[in-house]
């Protein structure tokens, strides 16, 4: 379970997030919705630590995995990457490497040698992601030649090789075909027996499609959150039925 | 923001509005047709019930075109799907008008059978129970349907009343049999509007509040 | 209207024209050069000129066997410390420095790249002729090396930057650590580049004249002890082309040709790495 209290982010003194406290429960898909700019992404990327590597980005809060603080002193952040994994907006699998080998990047790349190991996660990667029947002839390939869905696909698979907790997925459908999104959409599901899935999206109809649990950021603060059902037939406050019927954002 | 959605959702009130003041109408008609024994009021009644069809089958269409192409979520999804149950309700309680309107036709020339107004005060209190319940959903009065739903019993109570009375009616003299089992069916059927009437009740509190308070007594025992 | 019109296009066509003229003025001399170099070398391609070494002066014959291998020893040598530390400093400031210390040797190895070839020479001079007291290979190859270093890193940080930062975030959210990250993503990611840019300040290097006359000194004889002065290419060609003897003219032209081939020749196959990139990508 992914939890984090009275979380704040400033760039360079100018904060983005004031203070959101939210839980995440383990083996749920849970949607963060809201309009451009009130900080959802930035929510995200501050569960793996990825505000690290901004200058000028300042996190204060508590976010824990499973009760363990992932800010604490002696936490190490690429540890954490490998327990919390993510998906990014646009698909982008390393164009040097063929695509069993960015199906195990993630393993290869911290060190894992065993051959035959690296050959079984990449085959389960794959098949976990409903990749593996597209690309099983042609492994050695390189990924330019995937279309986009089935890149994004590859991106899936590489970051479940590493067998995270959590996978974290920054808007994964938004460049994709609505064939590509529902089969992302499926694989979420499936996911969802294993893992912890977090998604912040856009679009709405697909928060409610695909998701147990949606939380309503509007300009760094938390304004609603609860099964997503709730949130989309009877929402308690008025902003977030605004946002909704899409009155405003 | 407005959205070209509202308008929409206007056009499905003000229809639903629309329909509700015809079905009203028939309502009064109804009660008229029996008070004043008056044939042609009774005629009216049936006249008038093409019209209603013909709104309920307009009116559905328009409810499933939204709900196919707007996506709609929260306090516009409750409206539309509530709608989809309104229409159908409000046509019945057009089609009971009729009913009681065939059976005036049929009391009207002979003498009465109650001496008391009990009938009367039946067609007023279901009269008042329909207009309450589409004023609730005008004014979006969460009060008034609740009050809507509580006249429910009251309404039920007169009807077992008039009934009980009947019966005796019938027991005591047999040649009014005839006339007596006609105002049953016409008692049932003001009851029934009585019923649907606390059903749109019911429904507006769902577009109001989006609570369900169907059925209390599974409610105890249901998930939050 | 109509008079106006067909005198812009006269104006547009008389600039065309003088844009044409500059181009030529600029390339064609070269390429007369050039095919005199041609003219003037082919005569002494033979394989004499890569197995031989020089003859005494006044006796005819001879090759450039030693000024060859000791500017393969010299050039190579200089590659072997420059590349490493160079990549090695273009790494460090695009994916681990803070922005102004990225500045500050920037700005440091732009400077430093602008310097001319025989301070280079005079500065490797001091740091290892003086102390060693007599000229030698090495502190010819050090030259060389001072003079590849700005270059390496600056194309190298050129290309690193191209890479999308989506690859390295991608790599962080895997949990790989920010050196391997580097490594075996950016780097490979901009190898192409990166590539070009080590067999151009190779290629550059290579004809450098100037730092090799206080440095490497030249040595008639075949030497490839790097404490010992030694031959190199362009240096050689110096020697002959300002001798009085029609032979080793011959032999200046030989080696000026050598030298444009092998330039050519880097170039070329610099060109080719990028096409064949491009085309492993698209396939």
């Amino acid at each position: 379970m992914l939890e984090c209290k009275d979380l704040q982010i400033e760039f360079d003194r100018k904060s983005v997030l004031k203070g959101v406290s939210l839980v995440f429960p383990e083996r749920k898909i849970s949607a963060i919705i809201g309009p451009s700019g009130c900080g959802k992404s930035t929510l995200l990327r501050a569960f793996n630590r990825m505000h690290d590597l901004t200058r000028g980005a300042k996190v204060t809060g508590s976010v824990s995995l499973n009760g363990q603080e992932i800010y604490g002193p002696g936490q190490d952040a690429v540890l954490i990457r490998r327990r919390i994994g993510m998906v990014f907006q646009k698909p982008n699998p390393f164009p040097t490497l063929s695509i069993f080998d960015n199906a195990i990047s993630g393993l290869r790349l911290s060190g894992v040698r065993n051959q035959a190991h690296l050959k079984e996660a990449a085959e389960q990667a794959l098949t976990d992601a409903a990749l593996w029947d597209e690309v099983k002839d042609r492994l050695k390939s390189n990924p330019t030649t995937l279309s986009g869905g089935q890149q994004q696909r590859l991106c899936i698979a590489r970051a479940l090789a590493v067998n995270p907790e959590v996978l974290l997925m920054d808007e994964p459908c938004s460049a994709l075909d609505p064939i590509a999104t529902a089969k992302i959409e499926e694989l979420m599901f499936r996911l969802r027996e294993r893992l912890t899935v977090i998604i912040v999206t856009h679009n709405m109809q697909q928060a409610a499609r695909a998701s147990d649990r949606t939380a309503f950021l509007w300009m760094g603060e938390l304004v609603e959150a609860g099964e997503t059902e709730m949130i989309f037939t009877s929402p308690k406050k008025s902003m977030t039925e605004d946002y909704i019927t899409g009155r405003f954002g | 923001m407005a959205r070209p959605f509202d308008a929409e959702l206007r056009d499905l009130k003000f229809g639903l509005l629309a329909m509700a003041g015809q079905v009203e109408e028939m309502l009064h008609l109804t009660q008229q047709s029996l008070i004043e024994r008056s044939n042609h009021k009774a005629q009216r009644v049936s006249q008038l019930d093409p019209l209603v069809d013909e709104a309920e089958l307009r009116l559905d269409q328009a409810c499933i075109d939204l709900l196919a192409l707007r996506a709609p979520f929260a306090t516009d999804l409750r409206f539309i799907a509530s709608s989809l149950k309104l229409v159908p309700e409000l046509e019945r309680i057009g089609d009971h008008c009729c009913n009681i309107a065939r059976r005036a036709l049929i009391l009207n020339p002979q003498p009465p059978v109650l001496q008391s107004d009990d009938l009367q005060r039946l067609g007023e209190a279901t009269e008042a129970m329909v207009h309450q319940a589409v004023d609730a959903f005008i004014n979006g009065s969460g009060d008034m349907a609740r009050a809507v739903i509580a006249a429910d019993d009251k309404v039920d109570a007169l009807y077992l009343h008039i009934y009980t009375e009947l019966l005796r009616s019938m027991l005591a003299d047999p040649l009014c049999i005839e006339r007596s089992s006609h105002l049953i069916i016409v008692i049932k059927n003001w009851e029934r509007i009585a019923d649907v009437a606390a059903n749109i009740a019911e429904e507006v509190l769902f577009i109001l509040e989006g609570v369900n308070v169907k059925h209390p007594y599974l409610q105890a025992s249901a998930k939050p | 209207m109509n008079r106006t019109h067909l005198a812009r296009k006269l104006y547009g066509r008389a600039m065309e024209a003088v844009c044409l003229l500059a181009s030529l003025i600029a390339v064609v001399p070269l390429f007369a050069f050039l095919w005199h170099l041609v003219a003037k070398g082919a005569s002494s391609l033979s394989l004499s000129l890569f197995t031989q070494l020089p003859m005494p002066p006044g006796e005819l014959g001879g090759g450039l066997l030693n000024s060859i291998l000791g500017s393969l020893l010299v050039v190579g040598c200089a590659t072997a410390a420059g590349i490493p530390v160079g990549i090695g400093a273009a790494i460090f400031m695009t994916e681990f420095a803070s922005p102004s210390v990225t500045s500050a040797l920037r700005f440091a190895c732009d400077v430093l790249s602008g310097i001319p070839s025989i301070v280079m020479g005079l500065l490797a001079y001091q740091v290892v002729v003086v102390p060693m007291h007599h000229f030698s290979a090495a502190s010819g190859s050090v030259a060389l090396a001072f003079i590849m270093l700005p270059v390496v890193v600056i194309t190298t940080q050129e290309m690193l930057y191209l890479v999308p930062h989506s690859l390295r975030e991608a790599g962080h959210a895997l949990g790989i650590p920010t050196w391997r990250i580097a490594s075996s993503i950016t780097l490979r990611a901009a190898a192409p580049g990166v590539l070009t840019g080590m067999i151009l300040s190779v290629s550059r290097i290579a004809g450098e004249t100037a730092p090799m006359l206080f440095t490497a000194f030249g040595n008639p004889y075949l030497s490839l002890d790097p404490k010992s002065p030694i031959a190199t290419l362009p240096h050689m060609i110096f020697n002959y082309a300002i001798s009085p003897y029609d032979d080793w003219h011959r032999l200046a032209w030989g080696g000026a040709l050598i030298l444009v081939i092998g330039i050519l020749g880097a170039t070329l196959l610099s060109r080719f790495i990028l096409w064949w990139h491009q085309r492993s990508l698209n396939s």
